[in-house]
């Protein structure tokens, strides 16, 4: 028997500060993030915010501005998180378990430490690289290979390969941990029975990572739609919008447009995609509750 | 047909190399900013320096350019920090030891916060906070980062006090403890690491975030640095390359040697991945 000190609902005190904190600044914004987005705000004149019902979103599904919006984002998530950080990641945890200790404590320490440093020190980091006169072209120089500027011809790549360098790591290292979790005698029968390179990776990796792979893709996805700091402070969304994803696009219509209530639509769209991909998440983890 | 040593030995050579590419790729940045901090001429390019020199920092470590950020990055980041620990510690434990029929719908909805894009709400922030005063707060900024960070510190909280055996709490009932005794006096202690955990990773998050205090901070007496190197370095112009290098060292020196710290504490392995995924 349990002799549990106090009374039933004084068990559950304890969570009342972490339940108040998150209901007033969690809950509450995105409730009036909900009410906001259905108003003409504006960042002047406050007070005179008028229901408009669905226009902010009529306006944003006509304004070919929005469109590249999701156009950019939707090329920043395939390529820097479902493409880059993805395989890559997985890759670099393959290899790294047939290298030797050294190589794989160097490789190690160098792309856990580009996922360590802040988001706006990387942002730093990969703009002189990717810069006309930086490091990229000085090497592309040296090899005779023709030389651009890569932040005003391809923004979004050069942001996307940015996302990448910076978190690759977190994928690398999920995916160590779920290879390292697979049964020894596993891997030892598909030897036996001959299996080996890509039709390995298919029939016996594969099914016994797939857990791990959709969590990390749903992560991945769920970070990378949320990048602001990285894009605003390599190219501020530019030149032009060829870089503006949609938390930029958000942030340039809210602030420097002014228009808080379209920006905060866009904000609730953007929301309502990543709560979607919340709820895959919650799907996938529920098998284990 | 060779012998399976001599294939592993070609395999090892063969993944060794490969790793060795991609670590240079990812090396670049990071030389660049090495060099550059000791460069007195630095560009945009790696190159090694032609005289090593102490300069840049020395331009650099002013109150108004270091000290005064970095004490404000402390600040609020610290004391964020320190209300995510205490909130999702004292949340996770009823959380992790009583049985109910909420218990699952509440951690269902953390785990589904701990996955909304954040920066998705930050113009209804900005806007309530404008409304309730807050904005342009250090203790405001600092509540909103403390709830953004909380739903993964209860999540991981509770995962780590669910390794903590119940019977020595039961044995500190006995004795005449309280509940909240036994938690702090015998569970705490026992999830050390784990808590260490949660506290190092919470403080990363926050020093490195950057567009919460660049929203909801506005005095520039009061930025943190991820805020201040932005304002001082992000007009691209004539940009001293040197010092910015030597402040981002500056300012990224706590949180890896803070990351240094847990990573060697979980034995080099990566707890936080298998925590998130339960």
């Amino acid at each position: 028997m349990r002799a549990v000190p106090g009374s039933r609902t004084a068990r559950w005190l304890p969570l009342a500060p972490a339940t108040t904190l998150l209901l007033l600044f969690l809950a509450g914004p995105i409730a009036y993030c909900v009410y906001l987005a259905f108003t003409d705000m504006q960042l002047t004149g406050q007070a005179s915010a008028s229901f408009v019902g669905f226009a902010n979103f009529r306006r944003a599904f006509g304004d070919p501005d929005f469109r590249n919006a999701v156009g950019m984002t939707l090329v920043f998530t395939v390529v820097s998180s479902l493409v880059g950080q993805n395989s890559l990641g997985f890759a670099l945890a393959a290899l790294m378990r047939r290298a030797s200790k050294a190589v794989r404590t160097a490789v190690g320490t160098v792309v856990v430490a580009a996922w360590v440093l802040p988001e706006i020190v990387a942002a730093f980091l990969l703009y002189t690289f990717f810069n006309r006169r930086g490091t990229l072209d000085a090497i592309l120089d040296w090899l005779h290979l023709p030389t651009q500027n890569w932040l005003f011809t391809l923004p979004i790549l050069a942001v996307s390969f940015a996302n990448v360098w910076r978190g690759t790591a977190f994928s690398m290292l999920v995916y160590a941990a779920a290879l390292d979790g697979i049964p020894q005698d596993v891997t030892e029968a598909a030897e036996v029975d001959g299996a080996r390179g890509l039709r390995r990776f298919w029939h016996v990796t594969l099914p016994m990572i797939r857990r791990s792979v959709g969590t990390n893709l749903m992560l991945n996805t769920l970070q990378t739609l949320s990048v602001f700091g990285l894009i605003w402070a390599m190219t501020r969304g530019g030149p032009g919008n060829r870089s503006e994803t949609l938390p930029v696009f958000m942030y340039d219509q809210a602030f420097l447009k002014a228009l808080i209530g379209y920006g905060t639509a866009v904000a609730l769209l953007l929301l309502l995609v990543g709560a979607g991909f919340s709820l895959v998440y919650l799907r996938l983890m529920r098998e284990e509750m | 047909m060779p012998s399976l040593s001599a294939r592993r030995t070609r395999q090892r050579l063969a993944a060794d190399a490969a790793l060795l590419v991609v670590a240079a790729a990812f090396a670049v940045p990071l030389v660049w900013l090495l060099s550059a901090s000791v460069d007195g001429a630095a560009g945009l390019r790696v190159r090694l320096p032609a005289s090593p020199t102490g300069d840049n920092f020395a331009a650099v470590l002013t109150d108004e350019i270091t000290f005064t950020p970095m004490l404000n990055s402390l600040l609020l980041c610290g004391g964020a920090t320190l209300l995510t620990v205490v909130c999702a510690a004292l949340a996770a434990y009823p959380l992790s030891r009583y049985r109910s029929r909420l218990t699952r719908p509440y951690l269902m909805g953390v785990l589904f916060a701990t996955c909304l894009p954040m920066t998705a709400i930050m113009v209804p922030v900005y806007g309530l906070f404008v409304r309730i005063n807050l904005i342009d707060t250090v203790y405001g900024t600092a509540l909103f980062l403390a709830a953004a960070q909380l739903p993964f510190a209860i999540w991981l909280m509770k995962n780590f006090m669910d390794g903590v055996p119940t019977v020595l709490e039961e044995a500190a009932w006995t004795d005449g403890a309280g509940r909240l005794q036994a938690l702090v006096r015998v569970i705490l202690p026992l999830m050390g690491p784990g808590l260490t955990v949660v506290t190092i990773y919470s403080f990363i998050m926050m020093w490195g975030n950057f567009f919460v205090p660049f929203m909801l901070l506005l005095s520039p007496g009061k930025l943190p640095a991820s805020v201040s190197i932005f304002t001082f370095f992000g007009t691209y112009g004539q940009v001293a390359y040197g010092q910015l290098a030597a402040f981002s060292i500056l300012y990224s020196t706590p949180v890896v040697l803070l990351y240094a710290l847990i990573a060697r504490r979980l034995g080099g392995g990566f707890a936080l991945g298998g925590a998130v995924k339960g």
